[in-house]
């Protein structure tokens, strides 16, 4: 995994302290200093060391966090969601099966507006049971109304969790975050991770201003029955919320730029401007994918990488805007959507070139799953056939599967 | 600590208006433990009769804060409300003790609620959870749950030619709360509702968990006349079908001793969804149900330390 | 719906379903799904509170020296008759117009 990025700022700014974490230590050391009032979370590899370091620091008194170590992630999100209600900081997190399980109250918890964050270990779905990272469980909850994010390294996995906050709790948003890191690829490894003190964190993120919708003082029911001549009204709401993300994500993003040096946005692009080929991913496969094509670059190949950062709401004019002048577009699918004509992340790429004046060729690659690895050199060949199709035109299959054993 | 009723306040904490049927016994046991409450309160539903009918959008009966997630979870969202509450109070955000009341239907407790349930109540939250059992999933039909009497004609155990009705016995919730060890476990009858709203402010006064199964009528499901809703949860403890006790601590301790119990068949006889029972090819079925009662009845006086009965009741003339 | 045309849309209504006005209900006047009306013989009524009790819909009133069934709201499901000890309360065909 390539440890340099593109989007550091100076010298200067950065912050002074630096610790080593894995991306699992570096969502549980966030958590700690982002003053989160409960945090109700189920243990499920690879998430757990998000619960095991963070139920330390309420053992160690390090937090005033009421942490409640349910018996589901069901009742996980459940209690989430009720917490929540009352104006308070809500924190948890999950992966895979978990996911899964809580899918039901994942859409109650966007559809009542709860500003909740949760780290998701990204990981295979049963069946066959597997646990290690992949994107399928995500995907597979993509349309519960959730704000996604993707990161791609522990430096990121800190600094979103974070911003997350701040960009949930705005008034004008009030929407579930889900921060996804890659299982055992993230989760697992340790990195370099530049930190707040714990001073500079409470000034950067002071407690929840949300409003108490459960106030003894102004009763209000919350999770009334909608019948057809309201419930339509209440997803048009949160379709409109979804709108406010975006300008939200950027007022938040450059606020922490200024604090940090590390600026970040809904995208990542790296050297996309004049590329033929650009490669499309999410998560932790973006630092591989980075690192050989600064190589291919080196050789004079004209190759680049679109990271998203942000995946829902998609930030459909900014990707267009990265994408569309390529030849190639190849999209990295880290998840199955089996019967689609494409894997999930190609759906959106391709609906988005639809509407575009120049179209590249979209081509899929759906890889990864079950933690598979992917190399340099599947991600050269990767390259290498897309530069082929840039001058021909022409590709041989529109989805397929890379580093399967037939 | 018992309860005139004229000393009760006149605040409805649940406002008319609501849709549920006339008659209806939950509507009976929401109002009556409304009346006890002694502050700040937050009521929880799980999916159900008395949720769906007291919310439907913009009316809302409820004048107190409300929550509704979902059908299976009403114990874990009390639980984070009340360790949000908590929290916020731990960092001076929060001054008042809010109490937390939770009312979800046999439905929503008994089967799919049930692991909830036991998860807050292990972790023992201070709330209250006051299950109405209206002895099957009424909201959704009338189909039979895990509180649905033995025999019982339901839409998903009809009285059918080879099978009559629900062809197995009604759980001991509140046995499986109290083995949890909770302070406070109790049963209650709308019809007796000194003993119930007394038990409710018990309930409420327990630093913890207190759970509180309550016989609420669904004149509907169970096939009798409206006017009768209060009788039925009369006759159910009169026959002693529906002991009345407490278990304060583990330790068993009976309500109402109904010395000169009612057969059974009393009972039965007056709803529809026991009809069947009453054909001369399920004469076994009646004594079963009057053997169960009586078995029962014993199991819980053994447990309140005092002497089964001898010899069980038979059940009266056809 | 062209019934719905005059409810109000997304812009105005709290945002997540959130009911704000508590005990909203008693504008929904479920007193017309009566078909039988309960009537107060208050001579007899002794106010001992027992059908206030055990009403589903809070539709009986606490008066000086007896009840008062609050005809907005009584579904007419005849609890309170059944329950009075004193037989006060009889239920009377409903009628309309």
């Amino acid at each position: 995994m390539s440890r340099e990025s593109d989007h550091n700022g100076g010298g200067d700014k950065r912050m002074k302290t630096r610790m080593g974490f894995t991306g699992d230590e570096a969502l549980a050391y966030a958590a700690k200093q982002s003053n989160v009032d409960v945090v109700a979370a189920y243990p499920i590899t690879p998430q757990t060391i998000m619960v095991e370091l963070f139920s330390e620091y309420v053992a160690n008194g390090e937090v005033h966090t009421n942490f409640v170590c349910v018996e589901s992630e069901h009742s996980a999100m459940s209690a989430c969601v009720g917490a929540s209600l009352t104006g308070a900081r809500v924190l948890t997190a999950t992966s895979s099966q978990g996911l899964a399980l809580m899918h039901e109250i994942m859409y109650i918890a966007s559809g009542l507006r709860c500003p909740i964050i949760m780290g998701v270990a990204n990981r295979a779905l049963s069946a066959p049971i597997n646990i290690h990272g992949d994107q399928s469980d995500m995907m597979g909850s993509r349309d519960c109304g959730w704000i996604q994010i993707y990161c791609e390294n522990a430096q990121e996995s800190y600094d979103w969790t974070l911003q997350s906050f701040k960009i949930a709790e705005n008034p004008s948003v009030l929407l579930p975050v889900t921060v996804n890191l890659d299982g055992f690829i993230l989760t697992h490894a340790m990195e370099g991770v530049e930190v707040f003190t714990d001073e500079e964190a409470k000034t950067y993120l002071p407690t929840s201003k949300v409003e108490c919708r459960l106030d003894p003082s102004k009763p209000a029911t919350v999770g009334a029955l909608c019948l057809p001549d309201y419930y339509f009204e209440f997803k048009k709401q949160q379709d409109e919320a979804m709108k406010h993300v975006s300008p939200v994500l950027l007022k938040v993003t450059e606020e922490y730029g200024r604090l940090t040096g590390r600026k970040y946005g809904m995208l990542e692009e790296f050297e996309t401007k004049n590329a033929d080929v650009i490669i499309v991913c999410l998560g932790s496969t973006a630092g591989t994918v980075r690192s050989v094509a600064k190589e291919l670059r080196s050789k004079g190949k004209k190759v680049g990488l679109l990271k998203l950062w942000l995946y829902r709401p998609f930030p459909s004019k900014e990707v267009a805007a990265a994408i569309s002048e390529a030849k190639v577009v190849v999209v990295l699918d880290r998840a199955l959507s089996p019967g689609a004509p494409y894997g999930a992340l190609c759906q959106d790429i391709v609906s988005v070139m639809y509407e575009s004046k120049t179209k590249p060729i979209v081509t899929d690659m759906v890889y990864g799953l079950g933690g598979r690895d992917i190399t340099p050199p599947e991600i050269t060949s990767i390259y290498e056939e897309a530069l082929i199709a840039a001058k021909t035109g022409v590709v041989k299959e529109q989805v397929r599967f890379v580093g399967v054993r037939e | 600590m018992m309860v005139t009723l004229k000393e009760l306040t006149t605040e409805e904490l649940l406002a008319p208006g609501h849709r549920l049927c006339g008659g209806c016994g939950a509507s009976v046991a929401a109002r009556m433990a409304l009346k006890m409450t002694r502050g700040p309160t937050v009521v929880v539903q799980s999916t159900g009769c008395l949720e769906v009918a007291t919310t439907i959008y913009p009316y809302t009966a409820w004048r107190v804060p409300y929550a509704h997630i979902a059908f299976e979870n009403a114990a874990a969202v009390a639980g984070g409300i009340e360790a949000a509450f908590k929290a916020l109070e731990r960092r001076g955000a929060w001054k008042d003790h809010v109490d937390v009341i939770v009312f979800a239907g046999d439905g929503g407790t008994f089967d799919i609620g049930i692991q909830a349930l036991s998860g807050a109540l292990e972790r023992r939250h201070d709330f209250v959870y006051i299950c109405y059992d209206n002895e099957a999933y009424m909201n959704t039909g009338i189909q039979r749950s895990g509180a649905t009497p033995y025999g019982a004609s339901t839409t998903t155990s009809p009285a059918g030619s080879v099978i009559p009705g629900k062809a197995e016995w009604k759980k001991d919730f509140a046995g499986i709360c109290a083995a949890h060890g909770i302070d406070h476990v109790s049963t209650a009858s709308i019809a007796y509702w000194n003993d119930y709203m007394t038990k409710v402010r018990k309930a409420i006064e327990v630093d913890g968990p207190a759970v509180i199964h309550v016989l609420a009528s669904c004149p509907r499901g169970w096939r009798c006349n409206t006017s009768d809703s209060i009788k039925m949860t009369r006759l159910a403890v009169q026959t002693r079908f529906f002991p009345l006790y407490e278990i304060e601590k583990g330790k068993y301790k009976l309500s109402m001793k109904v010395p000169k119990p009612l057969p059974v068949e009393e009972l039965l006889k007056a709803q529809g969804r026991f009809s069947h029972l009453f054909k001369p090819e399920r004469k076994g079925e009646l004594e079963k149900i009057q053997r169960w009662t009586d078995e029962n009845w014993n199991r819980i006086l053994s447990l309140c330390g005092e002497k089964p009965e001898q010899p069980p009741l038979q059940p009266g003339p056809a | 719906m062209s019934k719905d045309r005059g409810k109000p849309g997304w812009k105005s209504i709290p945002i997540g379903g959130t009911v704000l006005e508590a005990g909203s209900s008693t504008k929904y006047k479920t007193g017309d799904w009566r078909a039988f009306r309960p009537v107060v013989d208050e001579k007899k009524c002794t106010n001992c509170l027992i059908c206030w009790i055990y009403c589903p819909d809070a539709a009986i009133k606490r008066k000086e020296k007896h009840v008062e069934i609050d005809y907005d709201f009584c579904k007419g499901c005849g609890i309170c008759s059944a329950e009075c000890p004193v037989k006060a309360i009889t239920m009377v065909e409903e009628t309309r117009g």
